[in-house]
């Protein structure tokens, strides 16, 4: 039918003559939206397209910087499977991944639950819960050590009203994990003040039903808010995830024993992926290696999201669409 | 009781508007009903009272144990330390210089991305929305090594251009959330100033840019507290000491053998400030920024 009209000759002579005036226009709106755009075409080529391409050229080459690139083809890839720091690294990197999400989600949605009670105040509420995501991570790093450590630090001291012996937060190897991720979920308040607003869309209707149907609070999470926020869930994890895997400064800062000095916790502990790719390309000056161990970090990066959005489909409900 | 309804669907009715089922322990049950929240709340501020405590603290405070958060006598001792120890005037220009260049950069050309993203009829508005999401994906490892190299082959290291010339040419998180706000906003407006003869720069100043607002105030928030805490960037590019931010000049506290708490924290609460204040301003935008750029 569309076809038919489409053919007829009164429509494509009326298409013609408009079509004189078009082009110009579209030409004109063309250039307009270059115009506009030109700051992000200029740094998409310069800060991301050129700089893309020549990090995979330099993954294939041996550089340091001084001397131009020598192509080595897959050497780079070849010696990071023999190089035993890197899958450390990679090891210590995918523990705190695992350590740090399901913890920073449990308090984020519990947080928020919390948060979500009709309560006074609650902007106070939220606006303290956010702040430590606003203080400079060095600063939250340095404080983190203070309150860690073994004998000034309060952590232990509190731990101790209740019989603990804390254990030496910095310096014992299977410690240091918890710790990091101690500093990084200081700064959940972001993930929770998400997740309020999740809550907040949660309808009404749905928590009276249950509950005229004998459901306690653990049966109302579970069957009405868990579903109803899991959207908002595998946004979290993916970008928690993302954000583990890239983990840099917290580590850093934890470690970090002198200026300048290249420090990685006890027995390499606290050695992530990001701390030795940095360490590689500006401490050894070992460009090429680095620029190989960034394409590795992207592709585990794409397949770790998408082994998360594949497995979103058992547990991610769409309202009613 | 309608109103009642629609208030605790909301989440707007405060406890009193609620049926009042016993009226005694009213006290007891308000404390019980904030004390959670409260306990919840003190964890998150509890760091930042040792940090102020421990900056006031006299030297011979600050190493005690068990710990305490009251000092037995407030000083200014670490402050004047600090100053000693460290040039923080010049630190704190330093990171204030490319915090605000940062902010001024995002608030020039993320709008004007933006704007063309959203409300120009144009065939590269698609694919250019397509690269702004990818860009926003990739791991910033990946374009750190040539980056270095571009910026040092320019001989800008210790220089903070390599530091504020990405804000001036969009970050793309801002674009997006400026342009998602932008997408809001009905044509007919717009349209309605190009029919009376008003230049495409024109509709954009005096129209779109006011109504966005909202948005670009956050972006240029996030901008101001992402630059002032920026710990990686200055540490790849900034080696001399008199170009230093804050957040690499801290270094200078740890010794060979120890660490100069008492001034540490006191210069760690002298750079924490202006982020507060920043953040206390522009709260209402930083807290609405982030559950609309995750939901929508």
């Amino acid at each position: 039918m569309s076809m038919l009209t489409r053919r007829r000759p009164e429509a494509r002579s009326t298409r013609r003559t408009e079509g004189s005036k078009h082009p110009r226009r579209n030409r004109r709106s063309f250039w307009i939206g270059v115009a506009f755009a030109s700051p992000f075409i200029v740094g998409f080529l310069g800060l991301f397209a050129y700089p893309i391409l020549a990090s995979g050229y330099y993954s294939f080459t041996d550089f340091n910087l001084f001397q131009s690139p020598d192509w080595v083809g897959l050497d780079n890839y070849e010696q990071m499977a023999n190089d035993d720091v890197f899958w450390k690294s990679l090891a210590n990197t995918l523990v705190l991944a695992v350590l740090g999400v399901p913890l920073t989600i449990a308090i984020a949605l519990g947080g928020a639950h919390l948060l979500n009670t009709p309560i006074k105040g609650q902007p106070l509420y939220r606006a303290v819960i956010y702040l430590p995501s606003i203080i400079p991570i060095v600063v939250g790093g340095y404080l983190w050590r203070w309150l860690l450590n073994t004998q000034y630090g309060f952590v232990n001291y509190f731990l101790s009203w209740f019989g603990i012996t804390g254990p030496s937060w910095l310096q014992e190897p299977d410690w240091t994990k918890p710790a990091i991720v101690l500093v990084v979920l200081w700064t959940v308040g972001g993930t929770m003040i998400i997740y309020l607003a999740a809550l907040k869309d949660v309808p009404h209707e749905l928590y009276e039903a249950a509950s005229i149907d004998g459901a306690g609070p653990w049966r109302r999470f579970l069957n009405v808010t868990w579903p109803t926020v899991s959207p908002v869930t595998l946004f979290q994890v993916i970008v928690c995830l993302i954000a583990y895997l890239q983990i840099f400064t917290e580590p850093y800062v934890l470690a970090q024993e002198r200026l300048n000095n290249i420090s990685s916790g006890p027995d390499q502990s606290m050695l992530t992926y990001a701390m030795y790719l940095y360490q590689n390309a500006f401490v050894y000056l070992k460009m090429g290696y680095a620029s190989a161990m960034a394409w590795v970090l992207f592709i585990v990066t794409l397949i770790v999201t998408l082994v998360v959005l594949a497995s979103s489909k058992r547990w991610v409900h769409y309202g009613s669409k | 009781m309608a109103l009642n309804s629609t208030q605790i669907m909301t989440g707007a009715g405060s406890p009193r508007e609620l049926p009042v089922a016993k009226r005694t322990p009213k006290m007891l049950r308000r404390l019980r009903q904030h004390g959670l929240i409260i306990v919840l709340a003190l964890v998150f501020l509890f760091p930042l009272l040792v940090m102020v405590s421990t900056a006031l603290k006299a030297p011979q405070d600050v190493f005690s144990s068990p710990p305490s958060l009251i000092p037995s006598e407030w000083t200014f001792d670490n402050f004047t330390k600090a100053f000693e120890q460290i040039p923080v005037w010049r630190y704190l220009g330093n990171t204030m210089l490319v915090a605000g260049l940062s902010v001024l950069g995002t608030v020039l050309a993320c709008p004007l991305v933006a704007y063309a993203l959203s409300k120009v009829k144009w065939a590269g508005a698609k694919p250019l929305f397509i690269m702004v999401l990818a860009t926003m994906m990739l791991p910033p490892q990946v374009t750190l090594i040539p980056l270095f190299l571009i910026w040092n082959g320019l001989g800008a290291t210790n220089t903070y251009l390599p530091l504020v010339v990405p804000a001036f040419l969009g970050t793309p998180f801002f674009i997006f959330l400026i342009r998602q706000f932008l997408m809001n906003v009905p044509d007919d407006l717009l349209e309605a100033a190009r029919l009376d003869g008003a230049s495409e720069l024109r509709t954009y100043a005096t129209i779109v840019l006011p109504i966005a607002r909202p948005a670009i105030v956050t972006a240029a928030v996030f901008q101001f507290v992402w630059a002032w805490t920026d710990f990686l960037n200055p540490l790849i590019y900034l080696n001399d000491e008199s170009t230093y931010t804050l957040s690499i000049g801290l270094y200078a506290f740890f010794g060979e053998n120890d660490v100069a708490w008492g001034p540490l924290m006191a210069a760690c609460t002298m750079f924490t400030l202006p982020a507060l204040i920043i953040f206390l301003i522009g709260q209402k935008f930083f807290i609405g920024g982030i559950s609309a750029g995750a939901i929508k």
